[in-house]
């Protein structure tokens, strides 16, 4: 609680010496995400409990917010582990002009102001998952066995998710930040196309499909404000919760989470 | 016998993989930000007592194993089976191959109560209480006032295990034997 508390202080301080200003979007709202893996908790008759704030972050942009952070609870059905609450603290932030290369320079710097200092390297995706036959667990069986500070970078295009393809045109612009076999961020060179964002998200319904889970009506408000244009930006999210653990030196969130 | 998600798994819970009763020791659930999640999932095989470790993807099920965990007293041997009688006041019994048995058999004292596993009502497993006491049989002569540290003999008990002993340990002597490391612990 103590460790939870030092954090929370640490990233207000962060952001505030750099003019970057706290924003608080719903954390109930009637749309959801259509990423096949993750699941929202549905609230009858109100809509979803939100998974992260980027939809509703993103619409700030659009309407002219400057840079701009949240850090807040985000909700997933179904997520409890070691790693893992079905609530959490989610930080994420915007960086207005920036691209994906400089956040990972800002994010590798609120992590050493908290964990302390320590060389970041990098990793492509492909580095990590050659050819394996459950790619997913691949990856995530490689980031355990990272130990320091890593950004994976290069993902495939079926797993740009909403970042920008790099000129190759097979990569996508989106990093992890791996710290001692934990995930603990994901960002973007953010894709404003909003034609492209709805073929994305039309993909995600047609897999979710094949899963036989349920298909998210897309956020058409998300949609026509990428229309309206996404000023170029990058963003990323980060787990609270985790960076504590790790600054509390342990291994699961039992040790930050209360209630849990 | 109903069957079990992976959201369901927890330690202690029965299950059959590939066929054989196992008992869940740890689940972990292992998930990628943008990604599909998995549960690494450690399981003890109770026949054999092996630890496997098998990954399935969430919500993959396994089939419940109907497994009993029972207090039995030990009664007697005939030369091919082990016979148990039940603690309920039932006096119900149940007898136990040698395989079954295993190395609790080192441990096997008349009206000790052990711990006996059933599966779909048949013995799979024996275990003994964590101590038992058991009277030496033979040694050699204990050497009075000797207190030499460290110094150990060959001791064997009733049931015919052999235990190291402090040299001053006696033929007729009771002792408290671990039965987890076969350890001899005291005189009784």
């Amino acid at each position: 609680m103590q460790v939870r508390a030092e954090v929370f202080a640490a990233v207000r301080r962060f952001f505030e010496q750099r003019g970057v200003l706290e924003v608080a979007t719903p954390v109930l709202d009637r749309h959801s995400v259509t990423d096949p893996y993750v699941d929202a908790i549905e609230v009858p008759g109100a809509g979803y409990l939100q998974t992260s704030p980027e939809y509703a972050m993103k619409r700030l942009l659009v309407s002219g917010a400057p840079d701009i952070y949240q850090m807040g609870p985000v909700f997933r059905a179904g997520e409890f582990g070691r790693l893992h609450n079905p609530e959490f603290v989610m930080l994420e932030w915007y960086r207005l002009g920036w691209d994906d290369q400089q956040l990972m320079a800002e994010v590798a710097e609120l992590v050493a102001s908290i964990l302390g200092p320590c060389e970041h390297r990098y990793v492509r995706y492909d580095a990590l998952v050659k050819d394996a036959a459950e790619p997913d667990l691949a990856y995530a069986e490689a980031c355990e066995a990272l130990s320091g500070r890593w950004f994976v970078t290069h993902f495939p295009s079926e797993q740009a998710a909403l970042a920008k393809m790099h000129p190759d045109g097979a990569t996508a612009a989106r990093f992890e930040l791996i710290v001692d076999g934990v995930e603990l961020a994901n960002g973007y060179h953010e894709l404003g196309d909003a034609a492209e964002l709805r073929r994305r998200f039309n993909t995600d319904n047609a897999e979710r499909a094949m899963l036989g889970k349920p298909i998210i009506a897309l956020d058409e408000r998300f949609i026509s404000a990428m229309e309206r244009g996404l000023p170029p930006c990058a963003g990323v999210a980060l787990g609270v919760d985790r960076l504590a653990m790790l600054k509390a030196g342990a291994s699961s969130l039992d040790a930050v989470i209360p209630f849990r | 016998m109903a069957s079990y998600s992976t959201n369901e798994f927890k330690s202690g819970l029965k299950v059959l993989l590939e066929g054989e009763p196992c008992s869940i020791l740890e689940n972990e659930f292992v998930k990628p930000g943008k990604g599909q999640a998995f549960n690494r999932v450690k399981f003890r095989n109770l026949k054999t007592g092996r630890v496997w470790e098998r990954t399935f993807k969430s919500g993959e099920s396994l089939e419940g194993a109907d497994v009993m965990e029972l207090d039995m007293e030990f009664l007697y041997e005939d030369g091919e089976f082990f016979h148990f009688m039940k603690t309920d006041g039932s006096f119900e019994q149940i007898q136990a191959t040698n395989a079954v048995v295993g190395d609790a058999k080192d441990w096997m004292k008349e009206q000790e109560v052990f711990q006996v596993t059933l599966w779909n009502e048949d013995p799979i497993a024996v275990e003994p209480p964590n101590f038992v006491e058991l009277e030496v049989t033979e040694t050699d002569p204990g050497l009075k006032g000797d207190t030499a540290q460290g110094a150990t003999k060959p001791a064997t008990v009733s049931t015919g295990a052999v235990v190291r002993v402090p040299l001053f340990v006696n033929q007729g002597d009771v002792l408290k034997i671990d039965t987890r490391t076969g350890e001899y612990v005291s005189r009784v």
